[in-house]
């Protein structure tokens, strides 16, 4: 029997001249979970694109059991049975739940619409596949994880029988992964076929059937879930060998650099996100703080950098107190940010990777000649900054919008370590990256830390605190739980328990070691 | 005069009606306005389509002696005047502020042109006899004291405005064409991608608009009064878009706001009677829009944080539940 889906040597080459896919062969099996993995910028996204109509390939053909298809656009695709669970929800924000999954299609009775119907069609369908929404709540206030069970139920609604998900857990929190995990399950018990395209080959294992890699806009093989290795995927996806446990030196820990005092935040709608927090940052230590996402991590990150001011409290960089300061001068101290929302606080997408390089610095010589900026020196540094990190694009000169997702974060990573910051505050830095570039960033995190800069990583992926961290803290609900003085000698479960408030140390107990 | 008799003038039934009266050039290019809105691109040529139609009207039913040749002449000019900013704007890709205020500029001097060369006369089209749509008398109602005169006896546009308003309701919110309409507004990707066609949805919602607006202007020169001056719209068009604003961006919102600059339109009126600079005393309905769009902006503002608030504690809320299990 044919494939349900078969892409016979698709090649697709952006108006920028990027070849995107290469001569790619891909084929779905009725009724599985297929993984596609590949290092940022493989070529993922884009053959997804041309699978449900949103990218036209410029060669190659699609067949669909067995007959050749041409989409147009996602409604052609979707005709056939295919669709997408949007990363970036395609969603009204101020219409109900219900009145988005029945979007575009809505019952009605002649002219007036039939809002008693498109709710029952809600409920129907929500409880069929255990995707748990409530029809009549207004999208903008609910949470990223009804928000993306929404998207799946519109496509359902329109009878897909194939469903895309780029990187869908990339937004999610893990109790909202294993939510999702479970309806993925519901959904294939009844007859529906995933396409799962991730950069965690933790999920590759848990849930796919089949796994393809790609690389460099091609397929390096697809295989049985089941006789794969993470390292021997990871291998596939690189070119090389990965190394997935982290090579790290003992640490030299140095003097104090930065000294947090009871500091205390509370946000624009008076919530208190941060309590009274006191801890130390000391040269050459990388010290992570893990928490589920929520409990103040990324506000003590943005009150660290002069992007919030704090209700009280201080924190001291060498002498000088950088609470209250402006972003600038907190850098000026010698900290460097990577940020957790990349795309809003750390790139100007409509900018070039070479501009963004230099945002920091482009006062400074060698960038600053005389009153204008010389751009041959910009050039040269983006050239070199792109060659070290990898970051995939033809030139520096194109906007960083038409880089992939992971090549994005690369940019923003490149800029921040070539700073040579006595601070470097990491908020996810792997976030959305393939296993070869995280690999990367981490070696690089590690090595910035040998060399004596101060490292604070915040991460939602606990493995990566726990693998990193020299010293960690478990915060809870803007306060800090517990200090781990020596990461490697604390189990996961344990620190869970801290991370979740159910245990605690007193403020004696953790004086001595903050 | 007193101010005695210009209390009594406000608290009266004529002055109620004046009020519904002069409404009606407000709230239909106020419904155009809101729809355009919520379709994300906002017609601010309004003005100008009012103009064009106010003076089609008069022009046909002057020369045709016919009353409904000219009301239909004036809506068929409204709708293809705004056909044409769709037009830029949707398939040309002009940015519709600046084709809007073109067409504006263009209606402004265009009607004074051609009304110079049909009557001679740069000012008004008072030469011309042109036609007066019909009143209607309510029975019952009409009988009522003080509501009698206040609700019967209006031209049939004040009643047509009523009228729109809650077919606009209906429209918007329980037809498929404003579920779309609202989302193309809200998301045009996310709308494109179920399948609605962005472009379409957007020209059909500017001529609704076109047609709304003309009927605002037919109401000027063949209802309010029975001629054509120029530029006679004085700003309407554009305090309608304040009333969008105003009203929440809802049509009975809309509906209400523009009264609200009806009653200060009226206002300005009977206040001429009395001896304060007639200047200071036309400014009063472009001050309250003023005043009142200040005073709407800081409310949403207050309310927009509430809500936010509200969000956190929910979810706070849900976290620590969620931590429980
Ligand atoms: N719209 C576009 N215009 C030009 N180039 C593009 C566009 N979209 C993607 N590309 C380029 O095509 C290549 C493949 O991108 P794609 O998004 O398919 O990668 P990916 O495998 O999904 O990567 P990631 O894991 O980082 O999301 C990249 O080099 C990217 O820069
Ligand atoms: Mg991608």
């Amino acid at each position: 029997m044919a494939p349900l889906v078969e892409m016979h040597n698709i090649v697709k080459i952006y108006s920028n001249g990027v070849v995107a896919n290469n001569g790619v062969d891909f084929q779905l099996e009725k009724g599985e979970i297929h993984a596609i993995v590949g290092e940022n910028g493989a070529g993922k996204t884009t053959l997804m694109k041309i699978l449900y109509g949103s990218e036209q390939p410029t060669s190659g053909e699609i067949l669909i059991n067995g007959e050749p298809v041409v989409f147009k656009s996602p409604v052609d695709a979707m005709k056939k049975g295919v669709g997408m669970v949007h990363q970036n929800f395609m969603q009204i924000p101020s219409f109900t739940a219900a009145e988005n999954v029945v979007l575009g299609h809505e019952p009605a009775k002649g002219v007036r619409l039939d809002k008693k119907k498109a709710i029952e069609v809600t409920k129907e369908l929500s409880e069929q596949y255990g995707l748990f929404v409530e029809p009549t709540a207004i999208t903008e206030t609910i949470n990223v994880g009804m928000r993306q069970r929404i998207e799946i139920l519109k496509i359902l609604y329109l009878g897909v029988e194939i469903l895309i998900f780029d990187e869908p857990t990339a937004v999610l929190t893990p109790q909202e992964t294993k939510d999702l995990f479970k309806a993925v399950r519901v959904l294939i018990e009844k007859g529906k076929t995933i396409v799962f395209i991730t950069h965690k080959l933790r999920e590759v294992k848990e849930i796919s059937d089949r796994v393809t890699v790609m690389r460099n806009g091609k397929i390096m093989g697809t295989m049985k879930t089941a006789d794969a290795t993470k390292e021997g995927l990871a291998r596939m996806m690189v070119g090389r060998e990965v190394f997935l446990d982290i090579h790290k030196p003992a640490m030299k820990r140095g003097e104090k650099v930065m000294s947090v005092q009871d500091l205390s935040y509370v946000s624009e709608t008076g919530r208190t996100m941060l309590r009274d927090l006191s801890f130390n940052l000391y040269a050459g230590e990388i010290l992570g703080v893990a928490g589920v996402e929520g409990n103040g991590q990324t506000e003590l990150v943005e009150v660290l950098t002069g992007l919030r001011v704090p209700a009280s409290g201080r924190a001291v960089v060498d002498e000088i107190e950088v609470t209250g300061k402006t972003p600038r001068e907190v850098r000026q101290a010698g900290v460097a940010h990577i940020p957790e929302d990349r795309l809003s606080n750390g790139l100007s997408l409509a900018s070039s990777i070479d501009d963004n390089l230099i945002v920091d610095r482009f006062d400074k010589p060698p960038f600053k000649k005389g009153l204008v900026i010389d751009q041959k020196v910009v050039e040269n540094n983006g050239k070199k900054l792109i060659k070290e990190f990898s970051i995939l694009t033809p030139n520096g000169e194109l906007p960083v919008s038409s880089l992939s997702g992971g090549n994005m974060q690369k940019v923003v990573v490149a800029r921040e370590f070539s700073s040579d910051p006595k601070i470097l505050i990491a908020a996810q830095p792997t976030r959305g990256i393939d296993v070869g570039a995280t690999e990367f960033i981490r070696d690089q995190l590690v090595k910035k830390r040998t060399d004596g800069a101060a490292v604070l990583l915040v991460s939602a992926d606990l493995s990566e605190v726990m693998s990193l961290s020299d010293r960690i803290i478990t915060m809870f609900e803007g306060e800090i739980t517990g200090v781990f003085p020596n990461a490697s000698k604390v189990g996961e479960e344990e620190l869970g328990y801290y991370m979740l408030g159910v245990k605690r140390q007193t403020a004696e107990e953790m004086e001595a070691m903050l | 005069m007193s101010i005695n008799l210009v209390l009594k003038g406000i608290f009266s039934a004529l002055f109620l009606a004046s009020v519904l009266r002069i409404s009606t050039a407000l709230i239909l290019p106020a419904l155009g306005g809101l729809i355009t809105d919520l379709s994300g691109s906002i017609n601010i040529s309004l003005e100008g389509t009012m103009l064009v139609s106010a003076f089609t009207g008069v022009i046909v039913s002057g020369f045709s002696h016919n009353v409904w040749l000219g009301v239909l002449a004036g809506i068929a000019a409204g709708v293809l005047f705004s056909a044409l900013l769709a037009y830029f704007h949707l398939y040309l890709g002009t940015n519709i502020i600046l084709a809007g205020t073109a067409l504006n500029i263009l209606a402004s001097g265009g009607t004074v042109f051609l009304l110079f060369m049909l009557t001679g006369d740069k000012g008004s089209s008072s030469t011309l006899a042109s036609g007066v749509v019909p009143t209607v008398n309510i029975p019952i109602i009409k009988d009522i004291p003080f509501l009698g005169t206040v609700l019967s006896g209006h031209n049939i546009f004040v009643y047509g405005a009523f009228v729109l308003a809650f077919l606009i309701n209906q429209l918007l919110y329980h037809t498929k064409f404003g579920v779309h309409l609202r989302a193309v507004g809200e998301d045009p990707v996310a709308a494109t991608s179920v399948g609605i066609n962005v472009r379409k949805t957007k020209f059909v919602t500017i001529l609704v608009s076109g047609f709304l607006a003309s009927l605002g202007g037919l109401n000027l020169s063949m209802a309010y009064l029975s001629s054509f001056q120029r530029d006679m719209t004085a700003g309407r068009g554009f305090i309608a878009l304040a009333a969008v604003y105003l009203g929440g961006r809802k049509p009975w919102g809309t509906v209400l706001a523009a009264i609200l600059f009806g009653i200060a339109d009226a206002l300005s009126n009977q206040l001429g009677t009395l001896n304060i600079p007639s200047q200071l005393v036309q400014m009063i309905p472009y001050a309250i829009t003023i005043i009142a769009l200040v005073v709407y902006g800081i409310r949403n503002q207050q309310k927009l944080i509430e809500q936010t608030k509200r969000f956190q504690e929910r979810e706070l809320a849900r976290s620590k539940s969620e931590q429980q299990d």
